[in-house]
Order: structure tokens, then C-alpha cells, then sequence
């Protein structure tokens, strides 16, 4: 998201999901819609029914292939060259839209200089996408407005994903599609409520609305508004939060309703990293893997047991309502850290139910200033939403960018850090299917997304499997520096010759105990979808 | 928005432009027997109960694929009307399973309700009955072609909503069915399990395969993927028996996928933890909140500032989220506070 927030002022998607199905092009990249996010893979398909054209760009056959215009099968880590391409082609054919540069945007100069490296014969050549495919692409997007643009975590989990997005943003901005409908910039978050919680402050350098840590006046505000002094300096990421656990350095952990056993990369560090810690609280509703290595779990109720709201993709303020009550004696999990909270002598913590939390929100936060939770009855409200009389935003960047101008930032192509070696011959990505989510807490148990899909499944190409003599539902061990894990092969053509796939849903085939931790530089997101492995048939 | 103004059964009624007459009809209360309309599907013509007359027109049109315009006038009810309905409805009658009193389907469907409004007080028509074994394959609903009325409105959810089509038509004239290609089991098609056949379905050919029916319905959103899909938890005492897409939410219009409308079991489940755990000689024991909360102040009170983290969750609402972060900030004093955000 801070590829999207330097170019353009936010990071979050810049149109709305209804948007998508009238788009005249759709642009979809390192995202697995119709697995991932199946009710926006829908609204691409309405999209193609209603004449839109279709540029899929995904190393892997997936299931949109089947209705792309045209698709881009490039080698994995390669999209800043293609796309650097493809805005070469644009510019050089006269496609652009001038007027848009001219007026909304600045620093094109220097991009337009970086576009230099990425001529057709290059980008055959390092991408192995035919350049007839890269010339259609970009005179389809560029000649086919509105455009949308869709991208999910195969463009920005990895080592140069910044980079990646600056790409995206360029491109945007070069053809003129921000800022009106069915165009954009489209990031499509996993989680129900990704976009709330990074809305919400819970990242180690911004408050809530992305207020900066560093700025005195916005650390002023939050020390009157909760009466404590504050840190100016901005916390640790994640999968940093884990390697200072893992050296010592951070002693305690509180940690919600996830599962980094298994979802994150290099798994077996952040075990070690957990197992480390003097002191670990697991608030969930299921005892998971993480669960397991705490001191103290604290039982939490269910989306279904309780009140509040989530923020979807689309910036979409959405009220949940209680439908049951939690079992035994499991709390929402605000009641349960303000309860912590207030053993501990704290004050401001003293929230009776869950609007009133979204009250003090609503005060200290600009682009949640005017939202409540009576006025979230009727299909929620897209921030901004500055005022109470305000009918929030379903599309950002109209007559002026949320930073001003649109800011165009100079390519550079970086290959992803782990390349393939004799040892590791293949290189691994990682995905999701339908049955099932993340690293399959709530739907393994699911009795039928089970029935449907029950294990691990190594995707790799026909002739990879023909070399190491490995059939279709053959065991396999796959293995990379850093661990390795057993899995049956599928044998099939949608991966390419020299790339497996698998997803991390199952505990018993712990694909993140293979995947890299290395991050990118700016946005701090590890590199889950390339690591070099190898696979074996086991007996 | 463009209006039109028609006439139907002498009432002028105005709606929208673009609407089919069928469509204007219901739209102003006014009930046109229909088996095979849906309203987000295109007009298929295939049930033929909808007839109506309309001035100008030869013959008896079907209201579903005649377009709403200005000045049309239309019958609904004369005699020649009333007798090809009466007429359709028998055929379906003669062929359909008399299970009405044990069927899935029973409290809302079709074939009943066109049924009754047609006045069809007995069976007329020589029963005939179709030899089809019941497809359970699938794992949240069963597949009776016994019960099918030809409606096409899975077939046609499958191909036009969700672009998947793993059921179309095959053989015809009486041999005429859905089936998957090769005429396999579901499980063994490209369905993708999402539901919206079943939804759609008027009668019980297809239906979900837990029958409990919510005695309330609490609306909220979706807990999986960062769509948002809006939807109807059915709850029946304390727990949650059903899920329905909400056709008012601005995101899914009433969509659902296989996640979001059968993977809700997790509420319900028996490993859910139902009590605080403190860990005493190496193992995770049940406590008190009480003891577990003192448990927790204490030894977070020892690692003051940056020697603590907080990991949010991406999953968790967003009033939960704030007070985390305002927790470790404020509380614990450091800005080491996360999520999974990055995965």
C-alpha cells in the first residue's frame, strides 16, 4: 500500500467494486480473482459479458484466462519490465493521454527516462512474453477506456513490490483512467477487514487515517485525546516484530486472532521466535497452531456473536450485528483488552459497547469523521468521510489527487532475490483456492469445504514431472533452504515449466515452512510468492 | 430515470424503461403466474405461464420478453389466457412428484403457488413418473431432477451470474434434463459449489441439504475475504442454521460464494474455546477471566515500551483493531503493532 500512497496520496483501492462490472477494460495482475475474491471475479465477468476486453497477466493458467482477450504468461518476478514495457509501447504510439499528464500529474520526465531500459527486446527477453502480446496489451488498455485496473498479493508480496506498484500507478495515471468510473487502481485486500485495521492505526508508523507517528502535531492530538505521552518513533513490521522476538530484543507479545505459525514466511523461525518470548497472550476463537505456544489464551466471540463494523477492499464502512451469543464464556475481543487494559490501571478504556469505540474513532480520525453506527444501515459508507452531512467517497483521486498532483516514479527492474539453483532447481509461488481461507482456521472445519478439498496439492507442469518421474497424485516432498514439507503432485499444464504451486491452507503440508522471509525495502511485505525449491518423489 | 406508462388489466402503471411487461406488472403488484423469471437473468421464455394479451399483438406473448413501453395495453387474465396456463401448469402437474408435504421446497414454491393461482383443483393428466437417482454429491445440496420444472434458472445463474457453467441442457423433447457434462456427478463437474442454483431453483430440484429453516434472520457482513458480501445469518434458538445473500448490500447484490454462503459452520463449532487458558506446569489449563486477566496485567506490566509488541488482526472489527493499537501505544508505551496486512 505505500507504492499506492506515494503515488497518489492513499493506498487503498480508488473505485468501487460495482465500478468493475462497467468497465470497458479490465486489467487483471498477480491476482487470483475468481479463487481469492470470488464475487469480484463475478463483476469481471459481467464486465466481458457487457463487451469489456480482458488483459490477464499471471504466470499460472487461472481460471479468468478463460475469458482474457489477451494473456500474459510472464516468467514469475518480472511484472515491473513488462508493465514498463507495455507504458513504452503506450507512450511511443501516441497513446497516452497528454492532457491528463499535463494537468494532473508531475515528475513524468524522470519516469519517462527509466522507460528507456525497457525496450521490446528486453522485455521478450528477461519476461518471455511474445512482444506481438505486449503490443496488444497496451494498445487494448490504453485504447480501451475506462480501464480498471485489478491486483492482489502476486503483485505485492514480494521483494520489489513497491516497485510494482509504482508500475501500476503509472500506468494508470499515463492512459488518464483515475479518477472517473469503472477506471482506477484497484489493490483487492484478502482479509474482511485488512483494510480496517490498517485504517485503524495497527501499523507500527501511523495512528488511525494513516496519521504519521512522526508528525508532532498529529502525536499532540493523540497525547490529549487519550492523555498519555506518546513515541514519535515508528515500531517494528511484523515479520520484524518476529526476528527481534527471535534475537531477544522483544520480550512480550499480545497477539489477536491470527496464526503466523502459519501463515507467515520462514515458519519455523517464528515459531522458534515465539517459543522465545517470556511472555505470549493468543486472543482466539479456535486453539491454533500459534494458540498452542502461548502462557494465556483468552476465548474470543465469533464475527456472529457480537456488534462492530469491517471495512471492506472498497473502503466500505460495514456494520456486523449480533446474531447469536458467544459460546461459554468467550468476549468480543475490545472487551477483552480494555478489560487488560484496565488491570493495568489505564484510563480511556472504559467502553460500554462497540459504538462508542467507533465515537472516539470518529474524533480522532478525519476520514472516519462522519461515520456512526446508526448511518451504516443501508449498504455502510466509502471513506473519506469527513462530516456527519458527508455521503462518503466511492471514488478517490476526482479533479485532484489526495496528495495533489499524481506523482510519477522512475522504474527499476530488481529480480526477485531467490533465483533457482542446481540444489533448487524450481521456483515456488504460493496461492489460494476457493474452499478454502488463510491458513484454513475457520474452514477446515467446515465439514463440506473439506469433502471438496482436503489436502495440499503440489501444482507443477508436465514436463518437470516427466524429468523427475513424478505422477499425478504421486507423494512429494518439496524442500528449500529453509525446510521442506509432503504433499501429492498435480500434474497440470497451468503452471509452467519451471514453477510449482501450492496454497498454505493445510497444517499438514506447511507451505510457509519453504517461502522466503526476505522483505521489500519499502513496504516491509516478505517475498511469498517466489522461493527456489526442489521436489522429490517420496515412496 | 426514464419512465414508462402502460395499462395492465385497466390500471396504469408506470415503472422504469427497459423493464419487461412482466416485470412492470410485479413491480406494481400485480401477480403474473412465472416459473422462469428471475430478475438477474435474461428473459429465457421457457415456462410459458406468464402469457398475457396485449392490443395489437398476435397471439398470446410471453410477458417476460415483451418490453415495457409507453401506451401498451395489457390482459392478464381473459379466458384464452387462463386456459394455456391452466393447460402448462397440468403438463408440469402430471410430471412432478406429489411429495409436497415432505419436499424442501414446501412453504415456497413455484410450482404451488402457479398452481393455486391457476385454480387447479384436481389432476387431470395420466401421472407419469421419472426414474432419476436423487444426485447427493454435492456436499451442502442435494439434486433431484424428479422435482426439475425446466425452468433453466440454474443453468442459466451458472452461465450468466457466475460464469462457471457447469450444468447446461441435454437430449430432448421428455428425454430433455440438466446435467453436467458427461451427465457425471456434481462433484465431479466444474461447479464451484457457490449455491446461487439453489437459491434460484422455484421448486425442490435442488435444495440446500440442511433443512432446519431460521425462525429469525440478523443482517451482517461476511467474515472471509475483503469483499464485504452482505448477508442474512438465519438463526434458529442460539444457533446459526442458514445464510442468505442480501440483495439490497451495494457490494453482492445477493451473491454469495461457497465460503460465504455454506462455510459458516465454524460458529457452531465444538472445538470453539469457551473459556480462558493459563499455562501452569507446562500446560494450557482452563481459568477464571479473572485469574487470567490478573495473569496478563502483571506480566505485561514487566515489559514496558519496545520490549512488548502487539499483533492485531485482520480479521478481527475494526473497534477491536483501534483499541489494540490504542492499547499498545498507550498502554504498553511503543509502537510495535501490526498485522497480518503484508500475508
Amino acid at each position: 500500500m505505500a507504492g499506492l500512497a506515494t503515488s497518489f496520496g492513499s493506498g487503498a483501492m480508488t473505485n468501487s467494486i460495482a465500478e468493475i462490472g462497467d468497465a470497458a477494460c479490465v486489467l487483471a495482475i498477480g491476482t487470483n480473482t475468481t479463487e481469492a475474491h470470488p464475487i469480484i471475479g463475478h463483476q469481471v465477468k459481467r464486465a466481458v459479458r457487457q463487451g469489456a476486453k480482458l488483459i490477464v497477466i499471471n504466470p499460472r493458467w487461472i481460471d479468468l484466462c478463460r475469458f482474457a482477450t489477451v494473456w500474459l504468461r510472464q516468467q514469475p518476478g518480472t511484472d515491473v519490465v513488462l508493465l514498463g514495457a507495455i507504458m513504452r509501447v503506450i507512450l511511443e504510439e501516441g497513446l497516452a493521454d497528454r492532457a491528463f499528464l499535463d494537468e494532473r500529474c508531475e515528475d513524468f520526465e524522470a519516469f519517462q527516462r527509466s522507460l528507456g531500459a525497457f525496450d521490446l527486446d528486453t522485455a521478450e527477453k528477461v519476461t518471455g512474453v511474445p512482444r506481438e502480446k505486449v503490443r496488444e496489451a497496451a494498445r487494448l488498455y490504453a485504447g480501451t477506456r475506462p480501464a480498471s485496473i485489478l491486483y492482489a498479493m502476486g503483485i505485492t508480496q514480494s521483494s520489489h513490490g513497491t516497485d510494482n506498484v509504482f508500475a501500476l500507478a503509472n500506468l494508470a495515471m499515463l492512459t488518464g483512467n483515475i479518477g472517473k468510473p469503472s477506471s482506477g487502481v484497484n489493490p483487492l485486500r484478502g482479509h474482511n477487514n485488512v483494510q480496517g485495521s490498517c485504517d485503524m492505526g495497527c501499523l507500527p508508523n501511523v495512528y488511525t487515517g494513516y496519521q504519521a507517528v512522526v508528525d508532532p502535531a498529529v502525536k499532540a492530538k493523540f497525547e490529549t485525546a487519550w492523555g498519555v505521552a506518546l513515541k514519535d518513533k515508528p515500531g517494528l513490521t511484523l515479520t520484524e516484530i518476529f526476528s527481534a522476538a527471535h534475537r531477544g530484543d522483544i520480550k512480550a507479545i499480545y497477539l489477536v486472532g491470527e496464526n503466523p505459525v502459519l501463515s507467515d514466511p520462514d515458519a519455523s523461525h517464528v515459531r522458534e521466535a515465539l517459543e522465545r518470548v517470556e511472555f505470549l497472550v493468543v486472543q482466539d476463537i479456535f486453539l491454533t497452531e500459534t494458540a498452542r505456544l502461548a502462557d494465556v489464551v483468552l476465548p474470543a466471540a465469533s464475527f456472529a456473536e457480537r456488534d462492530g463494523t469491517f471495512t471492506n477492499t472498497e473502503r466500505r464502512v460495514q456494520r456486523l450485528r449480533k446474531a447469536v451469543e458467544p459460546p461459554g464464556q468467550a468476549r468480543p475481543d475490545w472487551w477483552t483488552t480494555c478489560a487488560i487494559a484496565k488491570k493495568m490501571g489505564a484510563k480511556g478504556f472504559d467502553f460500554k459497547e462497540a459504538s462508542e469505540i467507533m465515537s472516539e474513532i470518529a474524533r480522532v480520525t478525519p476520514s472516519y469523521g462522519g461515520v456512526s453506527f446508526d448511518r451504516l444501515d443501508n449498504g455502510g459508507i466509502q471513506w473519506p468521510c469527513p462530516a456527519y452531512d458527508h455521503p462518503g467517497t466511492p471514488i478517490l483521486h476526482q479533479g485532484r489527487f489526495t496528495r495533489g498532483k499524481g506523482r510519477f516514479t522512475p522504474l527499476t527492474y530488481r529480480a526477485f532475490l531467490e533465483q533457482p539453483s542446481p540444489q533448487f532447481p524450481l521456483l515456488l509461488t504460493t496461492g489460494r483456492v476457493l474452499y478454502h481461507f488463510h491458513t484454513g482456521t475457520l474452514t477446515r472445519k467446515v465439514e463440506g469445504l473439506e469433502k471438496l478439498r482436503s489436502e495440499e496439492l503440489v501444482e507443477m507442469n508436465p514436463a518437470d514431472a516427466a524429468n523427475l518421474a513424478i505422477k499425478d497424485g504421486d507423494l512429494v516432498e518439496v524442500a528449500s533452504v529453509r525446510g521442506s514439507v509432503r504433499a501429492r503432485a498435480r500434474v497440470t499444464d497451468h503452471s509452467p515449466e519451471g514453477l510449482v504451486a501450492m496454497t498454505f491452507h493445510f497444517a499438514e503440508s506447511a507451505t510457509n515452512l519453504l517461502t522466503n522471509p526476505a522483505l521489500d525495502p519499502i513496504a516491509k511485505i516478505p517475498e511469498l510468492k517466489v522461493c527456489a525449491v526442489r521436489v522429490g518423489k517420496k515412496p | 430515470m426514464d419512465l414508462v406508462t402502460l395499462t395492465i388489466d385497466g390500471q396504469k402503471v408506470t415503472g422504469p424503461k427497459g423493464k419487461s411487461v412482466l416485470e412492470a406488472a410485479l413491480d406494481a403488484g400485480i401477480y403474473i403466474p412465472n416459473l422462469c423469471h428471475d430478475p438477474d437473468l435474461k428473459p429465457f421464455g421457457a415456462c410459458r405461464l406468464c402469457v398475457v394479451e396485449i392490443e395489437g399483438m398476435r397471439g398470446l406473448p410471453a410477458s417476460c420478453t415483451v418490453t415495457a413501453t409507453d401506451g401498451l395495453t395489457v390482459r392478464t387474465d381473459g379466458p384464452k389466457v387462463h386456459q394455456v396456463q391452466k393447460v402448462a401448469v397440468e403438463l408440469l402437474l402430471a410430471d412432478h412428484p406429489m411429495e409436497c408435504l415432505t419436499c424442501a421446497a414446501s412453504g415456497n414454491c413455484g410450482l404451488l403457488r402457479v398452481a393455486s393461482h391457476v385454480g387447479i383443483d384436481h389432476i387431470r393428466l395420466k401421472k407419469t413418473q421419472r426414474d432419476y437417482p436423487i444426485d447427493d454429491s454435492n456436499p451442502f445440496f442435494y439434486r433431484d431432477l424428479a422435482k426439475c420444472v425446466l425452468c433453466a434458472r440454474c443453468v442459466r445463474a451458472c452461465q450468466e451470474v457466475v460464469g462457471v457453467g457447469a450444468i447446461d441442457f441435454a437430449h430432448r423433447g421428455y428425454q430433455r434434463k440438466v446435467a453436467t457434462f458427461g451427465d457425471r456427478p456434481l462433484a465431479e463437474s466444474r461447479c464451484e459449489s457457490c449455491g446461487e442454483c439453489v437459491v434460484r431453483c422455484p421448486v425442490g430440484a435442488l435444495v440446500p441439504k440442511r433443512r432446519a429453516k431460521p425462525s429469525r434472520e440478523v443482517k451482517t457482513v461476511c467474515a472471509y475475504c475483503g469483499v464485504g458480501c452482505g448477508m442474512y445469518l438465519g438463526v434458529r434458538g442460539n444457533t446459526v442454521v442458514s445464510v442468505r445473500g442480501d440483495r439490497q448490500s451495494p457490494v453482492n447484490h445477493g451473491l454469495l460464494c461457497v465460503k460465504g454462503r455454506f462455510g459458516n459452520d465454524f460458529i457452531n463449532h465444538p472445538d470453539r474455546l469457551t473459556t480462558p487458558l493459563v499455562r501452569k506446569d507446562g500446560e494450557l489449563r482452563p481459568a477464571t477471566w479473572d485469574e487470567a486477566l490478573d495473569v496478563v496485567a502483571s506480566r505485561l506490566k514487566e515489559y514496558p515500551g519496545d520490549a512488548s509488541a502487539a499483533i492485531a488482526s485482520a480479521k478481527a472489527p475494526n473497534e477491536d483493531n483501534y483499541v489494540i493499537q490504542k492499547f499498545a501505544r498507550a498502554v504498553m508505551g511503543t509502537n510495535n503493532v501490526d498485522h497480518c496486512a503484508r500475508l
